[in-house]
Order: structure tokens, then C-alpha cells, then sequence
């Protein structure tokens, strides 16, 4: 089967291009894994929901490696001085899929009434707002009730999908008939969907942006078994494995291929940090020594290198290092088994067993749960595997039946977004497996994350950051393990692929296929 | 008994058989860990508690479980099958989008594991005791102990990933606009693989059962009798000891048979194959009820069904049954 085939626009050789010219046309074949439940953004924000949707459907900002937002449907915006006020100016000429003209309109629909009914994590951020206006056709305006400092990272398309007001005004959005085949601005449009096999996409001939997109259609490929799908890249059937779709010992393999790069870029917005809740509520886990001790007894760098393949960092606390406001100023925990079994002595641990929660997402979670519960053996911690699929470990975590349980959680670029919901008092709540499940409360630093969330200038709010984690790190509220990285893998002439935070998730507006 | 009566009176036993699965089938999945608005909290990565309630209430779990069980029951009785919420179509939908690919599957190892078993079974009790013979059992013996995806993962090696022969996966070559004739001819290279491997097992059961029931046979009386009135070697394996020979293998093919739906979760996995046993798979993962009961009462009828067909079967290959009944 022939693949990548690309035409070559020869106008583009004739112009003294600044770079490389980005050549038209070609197809990309993408594991997308696994199968998406549906593909209305707006509806569903799981992973493999956003990687195909995010061709789809697009938000006001995208944000580059560095976290500074960028233009998207929004071609500028201003933030007044005292942090109150949102203004965006939208891109002009711009048409919904189905041709219908996009406008502010639309923005307000989404923001204000539709995504404050379906999705959970922007309801959040959309208490601090106290009116979403359209003075005109191209201009939207958020006006907040008190200053919220990460509320621009919020202009991402999994948090704030813009969605078609002509089509879900005044319906039922969840069993809207149009959800099946969605319209969006994006730089591809929906095509068909044969479940379980595939998902393809065409180019949008109308897209704002002149002469993108560069691809003529994108096919995202279900692929159910992580073997094949290692084996659909070495024969040449897909060309990209998004992070996470092969398994890690796969990984060395298919990257010393010819013609195979890799990137452990496109994930600084979501910056996945991993971690072990401990129940702070009873057991052993309850005794902030015996946290400590965990602390010293895993060998995070063993896991690391043996475990990961070398991928990824060991976390240092709550706030990953590749996101704003990171401190590295806190109480370092080192491997040191002679120290957890001083920590365990002194409590007096009497060998009460506690029961250990792998994540269930493949052998590589197995494995290292395998490796915790070895470590904690060797200093005496009378540890056992409890192991259960997806919808058990949701129903286990969410209900606080566990005593240490793997879990890792998106930052989203800001800790006020994607932190400190884990460790606030406020976010005790049975049922979601995304607050504060170990049951943590220190009302001081409650008073902090709150102060530190509504600061105004990035400079306060870093000062604050630190010294919560400074402290945070003490209290050992969880225990943290790494940073993870998800390399992308894909064939070397497939450019432009990675160009934001979230990488492909955010669509292959800017991808193209060198012949 | 005719064999009308016999069908009517097993389809009543067969739709109160049902009814009891189906019930059973219910409580089993409420029983389960988890459910389907917790699954999808948990994968969108943030929830709170109106976004948990919202979910419960629009997939009915809000309610007592005897209202649900009730519900449920009469929708099934009305031959309902529901809607699944999670992935916004109904049921009968979902599983009509999956069944031809899984019946062309499981089709094809049946008739190839079936017909290749009886074959290679007459061949090798033809020539017991002799090198082919043993060539043939040993064989056979040995598919019979691989585990299916060990199986399959080795042919997807050998005769895609180094000889590049046959697609290793997939149902059809996706973006080739393949019609007619170039389009089936497509799908069948990519049916061999997952067929061989799904049939591999089954040929081998076939094989020894057939092989073993021949020989049983060839020692009765009356294939003495047949030898002694002159009838050639073949005529007589044919006509006389293959006919009695064959119900043991009948029994066993009505097995396979009930799991033509939903019996091929593993060979589906392994080779992307886009069917009945990985929508099952993946439903019970995401506890969508719906799903999940719905594909295993349609297997269930299966099963059912070809339990007659099977006893149908016994009669015509061996009219004594059912003749004293």
C-alpha cells in the first residue's frame, strides 16, 4: 500500500520562502486508542475523545511549549490591569463545517450555556466568572467577579471546545442527532466514523487559515492490541503513535528504526503528574511517618529507568517541573530504606497490612506496582496487591477504598487548574476519582491555594506557589512518583506534527508530509 | 414426536431459558464494581458531583434496582434492546454495525475448522499406527494446546511482519475505496489470518474426535458384514463407519456453533477485527450496561438456537433418533 503520498506545489519551490516550504497533500494514518466513546468535544473530554476531536473542533487559544497562549479562533486579546477583564478579537470570515459564519455568538453558547451544563472542570473555573458578553459579531468579552489567575489557560480546546449554537440551542445536547457527525471550525472535518476500525477525516477546503490545512485526510486507526499496534508502525500502516499507544519496551525498538523520530514534546500543557494516594483517613497511612517512610522505601529512580525505559522524572512534589510555578526547594525524598524502617520504628508500625491499587492501564502499571509493593516489603511494610479493572478502580478511589492507589492527573497548565484540587479541603467529596481522594485538610494551606489562585501578577503568584510546596512536601499528603513522559512516535518525514502544549491533541492544522 | 412439535416445545423451554439468562445476566453486572457514570467521570479527567448525578439520572441509575431489573425485563420482552448512552446509538444498532464482520470470522473457521477436521480425522484413521498417521495427531495435539493469542501474535510475525504475505490485522485495506470484487478479495486476505487461527483449535478437536469415533466404529459388527459382502475400502469408511462415526462431532459443532457471536473476543483483539467480541469486551470495561446486556442475550439466542438446530441435526444424519421418542 502506498502511504504519504504528496503532491508537490511547485509555486512554493519558485518563492524565496522563508524555511522549508510546507508541501500540500498526503494522508496521515493515526492510532487513536482507545476507541472514543463519541467525538462532540463538548460532550466527551476523555484523551482519545480530544486527540481526534481536536481536528474538530478548536478553542478562542492554543498555547505553545513555553505555556503563552496563542492565537486560535481568538486573532488577539487584551487583559485589563486588574486582572478583571477578557477581551477577545475573533478571526474574521470564519464558517462552521456545515457553512454556517461562526461568530462571538457562538463563543458566548458555549462558554455560558452549554459547557457550564456538560463539562465538570471548566464549570470550575466558570464560578469566578460573573458575565460573558458579545458587544459585537467578533468580539467576546469575559468579565470575572475577582482575578483568577490561571483563567487563560482556560482557552484550551478540551476545556473550552467551541461548539455550534445554530445546531444545540435549545436541544437535548447529549442525545443530539448531529453528535454523530460533529461540526466544528477545525482544519478537518468529519468524514466517517466505521466502528471499530476507523475514523477519517477530510480537509477543510473553507478553513480560515490560507492554505491550511496541508493534508488532504487523516485517518485515525483502532487498533485494540498494543503488539499490533507496534507492529501497524514497523509495517507501515500507521505513521504516528501518539504517546502512550505502544508499550514502553517498545518503544527503543521502533525508535531505532530508519526514518523514525520521537518527541517527548506536546504535553507541557497537561504536564501528567503521578502519585500514590495515601488514605489520610485511617491505617497506618494515616500517620504522617509512616508516609515518610514510603517516601524513602520506593526506589523511584529504579522504576524510572527499568520501569519507563528511562522516560519521564522523578517528581519532586506536587507542581510538575515543566510547568509554571515549580519549586524545587522542598524536603528531598532520596532512596533510603534505613530511613523509612527509623520512620516505621518510631511510630511503631505493628505490620498492618495495607493494600496496594495498581492503575489498571497495562503491564506497565502492573509492573510497578510490583516494584512499590517489593520496596515497601523490604522495610517491613506488610504490603499487598489489590488489583481491579478501569470501572473498579474508579468505583475504589472514589469511594476511599484503598490504602494506597496509583493514579496520575493533568496540571493543565496551572496548579490552580490541575493541583490544588487534589489537596484542598473543599475537594473532599465521594464519587470522582479528581479531588482530593486521600482526605488531606490543612485549612492553612487551604487559605494559600485560595490566595495564590487570585493573585494578579505571575511574580506573587510564584512566591506563593513555593511556599506551599515547601510545606506541602512535608505533610506528605501523597506519595508522589514522576513526571511522566508519553513519547510520539512518528516517520521523520511527517513535519510540523508537535507545535503546541498539547501536541496532536490540538489538531493537525500545521502537519505536513515531506515527499 | 414430529419434529415440529419438538422445535415448538424447545422454543418454549428456549425463551424461558432466555428470559432466566437475561435476569441473571442483570443482577451479575449490577453486582459488578463500578458503573457507567463513574467510568465516564473518570475518564474525563474532572468531575463533580452534579456532572455524576446527571449522568445517573439520564442512564436510569438513579432509580431502585427492581425498577431498573423491571424495566429492563420488559424492554427485553418487547425485543428491546435499549440504547447505549455511552456511545449515543441504540443497541441493536451497535451490534448490527459488528455482526457481519464477526459472522464472516467465525463463519469461516467453522466450516474451515470442521471440514479440514473430518478430513484430516478419516485420513488418519485410514492409516493408524502409520508415519502420516502419527504426522496428523502430533499436529494435531499441538494445535490443540497453543494458546490462541500466542497463536495468532506468531502468525501476525511470520506472515506479515517478515514474509509480508498477508495483512497482519484489520478487516479491509482503510482508504483504498476497494469495490465489488477487488473489495472482497481484500477482505478475505485479511480474513486468513484471524480465520486459520480461530479454526486452528477447533480443526484439532475435530480431527481426534473424528479419528478416534472411526476407529470405535470400524470395529462393530456390521462394518464386518460390509467387508464380508465386498464393498471397497472407502465405500465402506464413507457410507457405513462415517455416518455412525459422526455424532460425537455433530455435538461438538453445535458448540462451536453457539459461539459463532460471541466466541472470538481474543482473535478480534489480537487482529484489530472489528466485531461482536470486542464491542462486548470493550462495554464491560466502560460498564455500559446496555451494551453488554444486549450482546450477551443475542449470544445467549445463539447458543440456544443452535442447540436445535443441532438436535435437527442428529435426526437427519441419524434417523433413529427421535423415531422412539
Amino acid at each position: 500500500m502506498t502511504k504519504l503520498r504528496a503532491t508537490t506545489f511547485l509555486i512554493a519551490a519558485t518563492l524565496a520562502a522563508p524555511l522549508a516550504a510546507q508541501q500540500e497533500g498526503g494522508r496521515l494514518d493515526i492510532v487513536v486508542q482507545p476507541e472514543p466513546p463519541g467525538l462532540m468535544l463538548g460532550l466527551v473530554q476523555n484523551g482519545p475523545t480530544q486527540l481526534v476531536a481536536g481536528d474538530i473542533y478548536e478553542s478562542l487559544l492554543r498555547y505553545n511549549s513555553d505555556l503563552e497562549p496563542q492565537p486560535s479562533l481568538a486573532e488577539s486579546w487584551e487583559i485589563s490591569d486588574d486582572g478583571l477583564t477578557y477581551t477577545f478579537h475573533l478571526h474574521e470570515g470564519v464558517k462552521w463545517h456545515d457553512g454556517e459564519p461562526f461568530t462571538a455568538a457562538d463563543v458566548v453558547f458555549s462558554a455560558d450555556v452549554f459547557l457550564r451544563e456538560t463539562h465538570a472542570r471548566l464549570r470550575a473555573s466558570l464560578t469566578y466568572v460573573e458575565s460573558i458578553t458579545a458587544p459585537d459579531d467578533t468580539t467576546v468579552v469575559f468579565q470575572l467577579k475577582e482575578p483568577f489567575g490561571p483563567f487563560i489557560n482556560a482557552f484550551e480546546a478540551g476545556t473550552m471546545p467551541i461548539v455550534p449554537k445554530h445546531i444545540y440551542e435549545g436541544t437535548d445536547y447529549a442525545t443530539n442527532e448531529m453528535n454523530a457527525t460533529p461540526i466544528g471550525t477545525g482544519p478537518f472535518k468529519f468524514d466517517e466514523w466505521v466502528k471499530g476500525s476507523y475514523i477519517h477525516l477530510v480537509k477543510n477546503e473553507d478553513y480560515y487559515l490560507d492554505g491550511k490545512p496541508y493534508l488532504d485526510e487523516v485517518f485515525y486507526r483502532v487498533i485494540p492490541d498494543a503488539a499490533a499496534r507496534a507492529v501497524a508502525f514497523e509495517t507501515g500502516e500507521v505513521d504516528v503513535l501518539p504517546g502512550g499507544s505502544v508499550e514502553n519496551w517498545d518503544v527503543p525498538r521502533l525508535t531505532e528504526m530508519d526514518g523514525v523520530c520521537s518527541t517527548g514534546a506536546g504535553w507541557e500543557f497537561f504536564a501528567p503528574l503521578s502519585w500514590m494516594w495515601m488514605n489520610n483517613r485511617e491505617g497506618p497511612t494515616s500517620d504522617v511517618r509512616f508516609r515518610q517512610a514510603v517516601m524513602y522505601a520506593m526506589d523511584r529512580n529504579f522504576v524510572k529507568d527499568v520501569v519507563w525505559n528511562g522516560f519521564g522524572k522523578v517528581a519532586t512534589g506536587p507542581v510538575a517541573s515543566s510547568t509554571n510555578f515549580y519549586s524545587d526547594d522542598v524536603t528531598q525524598y532520596d532512596y533510603n530504606p534505613e530511613k523509612a524502617e527509623e520512620l516505621l520504628a518510631e511510630m511503631g508500625y505493628d505490620g498492618e497490612a495495607v493494600r496496594i491499587l495498581p492503575l489498571p492501564y497495562g503491564e506497565t502499571w502492573q509492573r510497578w506496582a510490583e516494584a512499590v509493593r517489593q520496596n515497601l516489603s523490604e522495610v517491613g511494610i506488610n504490603a499487598e496487591i489489590d488489583s481491579t479493572d478501569v470501572a473498579g478502580w474508579n468505583e475504589k478511589t472514589s469511594q476511599w477504598d484503598y490504602d494506597l492507589a496509583f493514579t496520575y492527573l493533568y496540571q493543565y497548565g496551572d496548579p490552580a487548574l490541575g493541583v490544588s484540587r487534589n489537596y484542598v479541603a473543599s475537594q473532599i467529596s465521594k464519587g470522582s476519582p479528581w479531588n482530593n481522594v486521600e482526605g488531606y485538610e490543612n485549612p492553612e494551606l487551604d487559605e494559600k491555594w485560595a490566595a495564590a489562585a487570585s493573585m494578579v501578577t505571575p511574580e506573587e503568584r510564584a512566591v506563593a506557589y513555593a511556599e506551599i510546596q515547601k510545606e506541602i512536601v512535608d505533610d506528605v499528603p501523597v506519595a508522589w512518583l514522576q513526571e511522566l513522559e508519553f513519547p510520539t512516535i512518528y516517520r521523520c518525514d511527517v513535519q510540523d506534527l508537535v507545535t503546541t502544549a498539547i501536541g496532536i491533541n490540538d489538531g493537525l492544522r500545521d502537519a505536513w508530509v515531506e515527499e | 414426536m414430529s419434529i415440529l412439535t419438538t422445535i415448538l416445545s424447545r422454543a418454549f423451554k428456549a425463551f424461558v431459558t432466555l428470559l432466566a439468562i437475561a435476569v441473571l445476566n442483570f443482577c451479575l453486572l449490577h453486582a459488578a464494581p463500578g458503573d457507567p457514570a463513574v467510568v465516564l467521570a473518570g475518564e474525563a479527567g474532572a468531575a463533580d458531583e452534579q456532572m455524576i448525578e446527571q449522568l445517573r439520572e439520564r442512564f436510569g441509575l438513579d432509580q431502585p434496582f427492581h425498577v431498573q431489573l423491571g424495566k429492563y425485563v420488559g424492554s427485553v420482552l418487547t425485543l428491546d434492546l435499549g440504547y447505549s448512552f455511552r456511545q449515543g446509538a441504540p443497541v441493536a444498532q451497535l451490534i448490527a454495525e459488528r455482526l457481519p464482520a464477526t459472522l464472516l470470522l467465525t463463519l469461516t473457521a467453522f466450516v474451515i475448522s470442521l471440514v479440514l477436521g473430518i478430513a484430516f480425522g478419516v485420513a488418519a484413521s485410514a492409516r493408524v499406527g502409520k508415519a502420516s498417521d502419527s504426522l496428523l495427531t502430533t499436529l494435531a495435539l499441538l494445535f490443540y494446546a497453543t494458546p490462541l493469542y500466542w497463536a495468532a501474535l506468531m502468525a501476525v510475525l511470520v506472515f506479515s511482519v517478515w514474509l509480508g504475505w498477508l495483512p497482519g490485522f484489520g478487516y479491509e485495506t482503510v482508504g483504498a475505496g476497494y469495490t465489488g470484487f477487488a473489495r472482497a478479495f481484500d477482505i478475505a486476505k485479511h480474513l486468513v489470518l484471524p480465520a486459520l487461527t480461530l479454526g486452528l483449535f477447533f480443526m484439532a478437536v475435530y480431527m481426534r474426535m473424528t479419528r478416534a469415533s472411526m476407529l470405535e466404529v470400524s470395529q462393530l459388527d456390521f462394518v464386518k458384514t460390509a467387508k464380508a459382502k465386498g464393498l471397497s475400502g472407502p465405500a465402506i469408511r464413507r457410507r457405513h463407519i462415517l455416518r455412525n462415526a459422526i455424532l460425537p462431532v455433530v455435538t461438538l459443532a453445535g458448540l462451536q456453533a453457539g459461539q459463532l457471536v460471541g466466541g472470538a473476543v481474543l482473535t478480534e483483539t489480537v487482529f484489530a477485527w472489528p466485531g461482536i467480541g470486542r464491542l462486548m469486551f470493550e462495554s464491560l470495561a466502560a460498564r455500559d450496561y446496555n451494551t453488554i446486556l444486549g450482546v450477551f442475550l443475542v449470544s445467549a439466542a445463539m447458543v440456544i438456537l443452535f442447540n436445535i438446530v443441532t438436535d435437527i441435526v442428529y435426526r437427519l444424519v441419524d434417523p433413529r433418533i427421535g423415531a422412539k421418542a
